[in-house]
């Protein structure tokens, strides 16, 4: 797991550079709540930014990798429980994980 | 101020956090917040992003090594973590509808509680008592202390599940930790020793705040500009602090600072959002 957190951090490290190197020097404005620029709101629009070395996109990437992380952790302790036989922790973990999916889920609605 | 002058700002704070944090295991989030709303004048949404998910990055790289040791109380862990994400989802949801003035006043609150608990002493403690869900749920661990190992029971599990749930919504609506809230569940009411509860607690907080991270992102609260340089500072400055734990023991004294600090936040996080400033 700390080898997701490491190059997920990486990411956004090398997307922080690309990120300073255009746009240092413009003002920043976090005082009102204006969401964030539409091209990194969505999964295409992250990759379209990945590849035209965008760096708020990159440094998205890698957050939404970090993210990944613990949920990726949570899926190999069910398989662990499954492979010692534990169907009560099989069902647990695979319940935290439907939480976490429906949290997905539902993020857009409402 | 240009992006540049915020990022590097920004940076050194949450460096700082992070340092604080794990030197007083109060956790970064708690300082990131207060610094950007109250100093950088930053929308409290945005932090609270950011915040979460510099908890993640922070969390995930520490819970590894108490794991291995065998401390940490996996099943125990991901028992609660059904009450911790279930309570993340519901926090993250209250916070796209409740005023930011109303989360700031919960914020200063919540803070002064945790303060206030990272300065109680720890008392060891081990009790054998085995309550029937524990039994059912195969809660009941041991761990290794120097070289025995050591048996205990858990109790009140209904009580704990509760407990933790209140932590999983204070965690997606504050994006914290909510370590001290975890904690109080854990070792108040379950009654698990006080190592065990800790890494547990631990072990728990990174799945708890992608619970609430997910909601977040749909939304367009965690901005990469700004959460760049949050989670980079906060996880050297955790990383620094932790080096820095194994050569000394820790002191006193810096917890008491580090709690003044973080009363003297929270009461000012209070007074804006009861004035509507934030």
């Amino acid at each position: 797991m700390r080898l997701g957190v490491m190059i997920s951090m990486t990411i956004v490290f090398i997307g922080g550079c690309f990120y300073w190197y255009r746009h240092s020097s413009e003002t920043a404005n976090y005082s009102k709540f204006t969401g964030v620029p539409d091209f990194v709101h969505s999964a295409s629009g992250i990759w379209h930014g990945i590849l035209t070395l965008r760096g708020r996109a990159i440094i998205q990437a890698g957050i939404v990798l970090l993210i990944a992380t613990p949920v990726v952790r949570v899926l190999f302790s069910m398989i662990g429980f499954l492979l010692e036989r534990d169907w009560l922790y099989t069902a647990i973990s695979l319940l935290v994980l439907s939480v976490i999916i429906a949290s997905a889920l539902t993020g857009h609605a409402g | 101020m240009t992006i540049a002058v915020l990022t590097l700002i920004v940076l050194a704070g949450s460096y700082l956090a992070g340092l604080l944090g794990s030197l007083t295991g109060l956790g970064g989030g708690v300082v990131i917040i207060p610094l950007l709303t109250l100093l950088l004048n930053v929308n409290i949404h945005y932090a609270i992003g950011a915040s979460l998910i510099s908890v993640i990055a922070t969390s995930s790289g520490s819970a590894v090594a108490y794991v291995k040791e065998g401390i940490t109380n996996i099943r125990l862990g991901m028992f609660l973590e059904i009450a911790t994400t279930i309570g993340a989802m519901v926090g993250a949801m209250l916070a796209l509808h409740i005023q930011t003035s109303v989360i700031a006043v919960i914020f200063g609150v919540i803070l002064i509680f945790s303060a206030v608990m990272s300065l109680k002493p720890k008392k060891e403690q081990v009790n054998e008592v085995k309550s029937q869900w524990a039994e059912k749920l195969k809660l009941n661990s041991s761990y290794p202390v120097n070289n025995e190992t050591i048996n205990y029971g858990v109790q009140n599990v209904g009580g704990g599940f509760l407990m933790m749930l209140f932590a999983g919504i204070i965690s997606g609506l504050l994006g914290i930790g909510s370590g001290a809230l975890k904690v109080v569940a854990m070792d108040g009411i379950m009654r698990i020793p006080f190592k065990v509860s800790t890494t547990t607690s631990n072990f728990m907080i990174g799945v708890t705040a992608a619970a609430s991270a997910v909601v977040y992102l749909q939304r367009g609260y965690i901005d990469p500009g700004l959460s760049m340089p949050v989670v980079i500072g906060v996880l050297f400055g955790a990383l620094t602090g932790s080096k820095i734990l194994v050569h000394t023991q820790s002191s006193r004294w810096i917890r008491w600072v580090f709690a003044v600090i973080v009363t003297f936040l929270a009461v000012q996080m209070i007074y804006n959002g009861w004035n509507h400033k934030i």
